[in-house]
């Protein structure tokens, strides 16, 4: 029995959102009674991070403290449109609507507070902690709650905001077939280093080191999670996912965990990530999308990986201990 | 359906409840105790979101019946620490980002206590051993492990100031 060694790398351009008839999402904003600011979406959060990233958003343009945001996703009958999180484009078009949202919201903010005050909504500023204060002079100041307050019983105005983000649709050229399906891209390279069985076929993931360039990362300890798990995962698609070879008739598909393999915690290669910022000039505070690209460049750095190991190129996932024995045997034929 | 009563201890309070026979620890919890903190995924005892304590060692609540269940001492995640209160693996998975959609998460973390109950000082071999039954579709494991090792790298510092 030999094991091989190999390295391989590959790199990805990845867009954010997709061109659909059009790529819109909403988001509505309001005050309570007690300066928390609901924001009202249709968009689902199923475990990466949404509504902590559209609270960050939200709290950084409003200048409130994250704690006062409340993200509201509960029902996409009643709720502002929303084309859904996939893609890869929730953070860019939800994240832009709750921008403009948030900027409408601000603005009544602060001309209720510069009623208050007797000053000019334009010399305000908020602290980021819960209060407004006049620029320079910050013991001239009132709590959130309190504007909060007075623009709901004295005033009589809401503070809301509406917001969208619409990626109109793009049609292909004729002549040439062109089109802008996507206005930021984000791009990666992982270099994987594998292990081979020559004798059984089978492959180990040893590492996978990764450079993202993702506009920028509004959550890092997020954005690190997000490459981890899709590391995982691509590492599933590229040897693991299928009926074969473990259960060899394909009428048994896979139907519950036992038959769906994926690599257990035991099967996990050593990571490394680096993460590079190029702000995208229209992403919220530059981040472009980091979700999908993640499963990747992991595949086809693996199939290099193994090309470098023992020779054999398979060109169809996943790569299989049968698929990688075949290769090796036709090298020796 | 026949019912039989079973009395156990239930996060440290004596519980009597009367349950149906055949019918899971998994329910009982979730079904009529309304303890949600208990996942059920497969019901079939290959994902481990079920696990809860028993006498100390780790077990799937979906293969476990109720009415085995008598002069038992079960621990659910909702045991874990006082209200209000976090425990360490608690507070590990939370500042390790050890969760995405947090559906295996408290199975991971009643697994992993059960490890450092036994052993205060795992190796990460060891770890992965502990929670190679629980399956989370989410993390990619890595800061699973890490969290975990963590958070027993911590309780062993104030054993060792008490000694
Ligand atoms: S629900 Fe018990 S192991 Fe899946
Ligand atoms: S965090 Fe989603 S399954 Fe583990």
């Amino acid at each position: 029995m030999t094991r091989k060694r190999g390295r391989g790398m590959a790199a990805v351009n990845y867009p954010t959102g997709m061109n659909l008839g059009g790529d819109p999402s909403q988001a509505l904003i309001h005050a309570t009674t007690t300066g928390s600011f609901v924001v009202t979406l249709s968009s689902v959060d199923l475990g990466q991070g949404l509504k902590t990233v559209m609270a960050q958003i939200c709290a950084e343009t409003l200048g409130v403290p994250t704690d006062n945001v409340i993200i509201d996703t509960a029902d996409t009958d009643t709720g502002p449109h929303c084309m859904g999180t996939f893609a890869s484009r929730g953070t860019h078009r939800i994240g832009n609507a709750i921008i403009m949202a948030a900027k409408e919201a601000r603005a009544v903010m602060l001309e209720v507070a510069a009623e208050e005050l007797e000053v000019d909504a334009g010399d305000l500023v908020t602290d980021g902690a819960g209060a407004i204060h006049v620029k320079g002079s910050p013991q001239k100041s009132i709590s959130i709650f309190n504007v909060a307050l007075a623009a709901h019983f004295k005033h009589g105005k809401s503070i809301s905001g509406r917001g969208i983000f619409l990626q109109p649709r793009s049609y292909p050229e004729p002549e040439t077939g062109k089109m802008t399906p996507a206005t930021c891209y984000a791009h990666a390279c992982t270099v994987a280093e594998v292990e081979v069985d020559t004798e059984t076929g089978e492959v180990a993931v040893l590492s996978l080191k990764s450079a993202y360039e993702v506009g920028r990362a509004l959550n890092p300890r997020m954005v690190e999670q997000q490459i981890i798990g899709g590391a995982w995962m691509g590492i599933s698609h590229a040897l693991y996912e299928t009926t074969e070879p473990y259960y060899p008739d394909r009428a048994h598909g896979p139907v519950d965990f036992n038959q769906y393999l994926m690599p257990g915690p035991g099967d996990l290669p050593e990571f490394a990530n680096v993460v590079i910022e190029r702000p995208a000039a229209d992403g919220p505070f530059g981040a472009k999308g980091v979700g999908e690209m993640t499963a990747n460049s992991p595949i086809p750095a693996i199939a290099n990986a193994i090309f470098d190991a023992v020779g054999v190129r398979v060109d169809s996932l996943p790569i299989t201990p049968e698929k990688v024995l075949r290769g090796i045997r036709a090298l020796n034929a | 359906m026949t019912k039989v009563p079973v009395e156990f201890t239930l996060n440290t309070r004596e519980q009597n409840e009367f349950v149906e026979t055949g019918s899971t620890l998994l329910s009982a919890l979730r079904d009529r105790l309304g303890l949600y903190g208990t996942k059920a995924g497969c019901h079939q005892g290959t994902c481990g979101a079920c696990t809860v304590i028993i006498d100390g060692e780790p077990h799937l609540s979906c293969l476990t019946l109720a009415e085995r269940c008598q002069g038992k001492d079960v621990t659910t995640l909702e045991g874990l620490a006082p209200a209000g209160a976090l425990h360490p693996l608690q507070q590990a998975f939370m500042d390790g980002f050890a969760a995405q959609c947090g559906f295996c998460t408290p199975g991971m973390i009643l697994a992993a206590k059960c490890l450092l109950d036994r052993n205060p000082d795992p190796t990460r071999d060891e770890v992965v051993d502990a929670i190679s039954g629980n399956i989370c579709r989410c993390t990619g494991y890595e800061p699973i492990i890490a969290a975990i090792l963590t958070a027993a790298q911590g309780m062993r510092k104030p054993a060792r100031k008490r000694a």
